[in-house]
């Protein structure tokens, strides 16, 4: 027994270490959303093509949609918007929403002209006050809602087509059916 | 004016010296003005009450700052979003809860104790108790041993081991 007491101190860093290593892993901008499983906030906003029209969570009851936050002046917006684009075309019967967060309208328009328009209308939040509601604090942000009004799923960042092909199609075919 | 002039009478430089200071102290401290936040509404004693809410809640977007400190996009809706509830005479308990609704525990700057926060709160408190127990453990232990079980003093040694580095030669 005393002959191994040597190896505790190497003990205590293999503990020490592997704690660390863990924490390296964790990404701390994923901040885990206290909306997941609650009913998605109230809203009624105009869309980005129709300011006239508006769009209001119990429109959207009965339905399992997708809410993608997105803006102009969002870099990784760009960086995920060919995916959506895939996506969209690829899936007909999925309802894809976006959420123009805090853009200038011509911007939002501009942009989805020359990256194409995956989604089925986009609501515009000018002062960010549905963001809040929706706890977004950095966009891209990504919603899976279900029929009844449910957040099911919240992925922050851009999404990969890995995460919308092994994530969010098989959610939403599963909630669909 | 010619230079020996001057020379001669130091003092006359005093007020072109002295305004050069003014002018150098005022370009700075101008922008240190325009740089604090500008009270968005007339009213400091609410201006205060976000402040002070404010205070309490972790910027998302920047995480080692409250909201009242940074100035993220994110973090200035957020005082208007409290600024505004405070008017319609929310009080902060309510505030603090709309907040952790939508972006849960981790806007808090104070965790609250729970299950998943214990550690959070008694690990230190742990960690030193039992520091503090094998400290003494380990002493208690040491002075029942009898005085042969350790090594002798390293008296002897030290002294040897120094003669050679006083006897180096100088540089």
């Amino acid at each position: 027994m005393k002959s191994l007491k040597f190896l505790l101190p190497l003990g205590l860093f293999v503990v020490l270490a592997l704690f660390l290593g863990a924490g390296l892993k964790l990404n701390p901008r994923e901040v885990p959303s206290p909306l997941i499983g609650k009913p998605a906030p109230e809203f009624k906003l105009a869309l980005l093509h129709e300011p006239e029209r508006t769009v209001s969570r119990q429109d959207l009851l009965g339905k399992v949609w997708i809410l993608n936050v997105w803006a102009s002046w969002c870099v990784a917006c760009r960086e995920e918007h060919p995916d959506w684009v895939a996506f969209a075309r690829a899936n007909n019967s999925v309802l894809i929403y976006g959420l123009n967060y805090k853009d200038k309208r011509p911007d939002g328009l501009g942009w989805l002209q020359r990256l194409g328009n995956p989604y089925q209308a986009s609501l515009y939040d000018l002062d960010g006050r549905l963001g809040i509601d929706f706890g977004v604090y950095g966009v891209p942000e990504t919603f899976v809602i279900d029929r009844q009004g449910v957040i099911r799923y919240k992925h922050i960042g851009p999404v990969t087509a890995e995460v919308l092909r092994d994530k969010i199609a098989p959610l939403v075919k599963s909630l669909q059916t | 004016m010619n230079p020996a002039d001057v020379g001669q009478r130091p003092w006359r430089r005093l007020p072109v010296l002295l305004s050069l200071v003014l002018t150098l102290l005022m370009a700075v401290a101008v922008p240190a003005w325009a740089g604090e936040a500008a009270p968005a509404s007339e009213d400091p004693a609410l201006e205060k009450r976000v402040m002070a809410i404010a205070a309490e809640l972790r910027c998302l977007v920047c995480q080692n700052q409250t909201i009242a400190d940074s100035h993220a996009e994110l973090a200035i809706d957020l005082r208007n979003q409290v600024r505004d509830m405070l008017r319609k005479g929310q009080s902060q308990e309510e505030i603090v809860a709309y907040m952790t609704a939508r972006y849960g525990d981790f806007v808090l700057y104070r965790p609250p104790l729970k299950e998943s926060t214990a550690m959070l709160w008694f690990g230190p408190a742990l960690l030193l108790i039992g520091g503090v127990v094998g400290l003494v453990v380990v002493l208690r232990r040491r002075a029942r041993l009898p005085d042969d079980s350790f090594e002798p003093d390293e008296l002897d040694l030290t002294e040897e081991a120094s003669a050679p580095r006083s006897a180096r030669p100088a540089p």
